[in-house]
């Protein structure tokens, strides 16, 4: 008996991939800028979703949002205060989104509709970094209350996103959050990433990082 | 913890990218795994066995080779290692590199397949 060696060199996630590359073009084509959260669980990512979808809303933007959660619809309904239209994905056992969950939960919306979607992604460091969603915009979250060596702990999520967003800024001092390092530590598995500093609750930094997605959507976006 | 996913995602690319004659004779399946896939060994290993139950890939070996990052030093004009992926920085002149080459891969490389001489 022999053996042979047959390469194959396949990506093992070459099926979400697709699917992903295929969405981009849906979103690219329709105008519409995706964006996907993505943060520990209790960052914060809905409190800033629903003060995103309002702000925007508010300036005329059409916005519409996916939630990922293991199980409930308890962020769907609280984004859905907003008066954007809103769909809850529940993943029951599955620790993050993937490319087929857009796609399907998609169903029925005209994205030409849109100007902004956003996509919350399952509360999870790890497991959404390596599923592309079609997203242009991939932000992590880290709140001051989780300790600033979270990028240099989850690299991998930190160095795959193209914002950074510090939040729940009003209770830095009462975390004892170093600014300073925590900006370091992202930058340092990051080189140069765009980092945002936001209370949604008390609206800190907000306006500066609505006017920069606005800005940011008409730069990129073709009309 | 995704690794169960991954392993079944492994089983279905190549059941469905091998010849069928050889499904059943595969006894290594090789995978390269950058630093930054986010994919943890022991757990994908242990995950393998339970994803291969009732496969023609059972009783399969699967081998992970590591994949170091490699970014692009802008300063040197040269690929380099890093030494650790908490700092994303020329290990040679220190200069800051977003520029990664190598280090994302979740790639099956190869089949070892025992081939029996026909009669």
């Amino acid at each position: 008996m022999n053996t042979r060696v047959l390469e194959i060199r396949k990506g093992v996630l070459n099926k979400n991939d697709e699917l992903a590359r295929g969405l981009r073009d849906r979103f690219v084509e329709a105008g519409v800028l995706t964006v996907n959260l993505v943060s520990s669980p209790g960052t914060g990512k809905t409190a800033f979703l629903e003060r995103t979808l309002t702000a925007l809303r508010e300036s005329g933007a059409r916005v519409a949002a996916l939630v990922g959660d293991l199980e409930t619809d308890n962020d769907a309904r609280r984004l859905a205060a907003s008066g954007a239209p809103v769909r809850q994905i529940n993943t029951h056992r599955c620790c993050h989104l993937e490319a087929a969950m857009i796609a399907e939960h998609l169903e029925g919306w005209d994205l030409s509709s849109l100007d902004f979607l956003f996509i919350e992604n399952v509360g999870n460091l790890v497991c959404p970094a390596s599923y592309d969603l079609g997203e242009k915009l991939r932000i992590a979250l880290l709140s001051v209350a989780e300790g600033e060596d979270k990028p240099l702990k989850y690299p991998g999520m930190f160095n795959s996103a193209d914002i950074a967003v510090i939040t729940k800024i009003d209770i830095a001092e009462a975390c004892d959050f170093d600014r300073a390092a925590a900006r370091a530590n992202i930058d340092a598995v990051r080189p140069g990433i765009k980092i945002f500093e936001v209370s949604a609750k008390r609206g800190t930094g907000m306006v500066e990082w609505i006017d920069w997605l606005r800005e940011f959507r008409i730069r990129t976006q073709q009309p | 913890m995704h690794e169960l996913s991954i392993a079944h995602s492994i089983v279905d690319t190549i059941l469905t990218a091998a010849e069928p004659a050889s499904k059943k004779d595969i006894r290594e399946v090789r995978l390269r795994i950058g630093a930054l896939a986010g994919v943890t060994k022991d757990s994908l290993l242990f995950c393998y066995d339970i994803a291969t139950l009732d496969t023609p890939l059972a009783g399969s070996k699967l081998v992970v080779n590591d994949v170091p990052v490699t970014i692009y030093c802008a300063v040197c004009q040269a690929e380099r290692e890093l030494v650790s992926v908490q700092r994303f920085r020329c290990p040679v002149c220190d200069t800051p590199s977003g520029e990664i080459l190598k280090g994302r891969e979740l790639e099956i490389e190869s089949l070892l397949i025992d081939e029996y001489a026909s009669t």
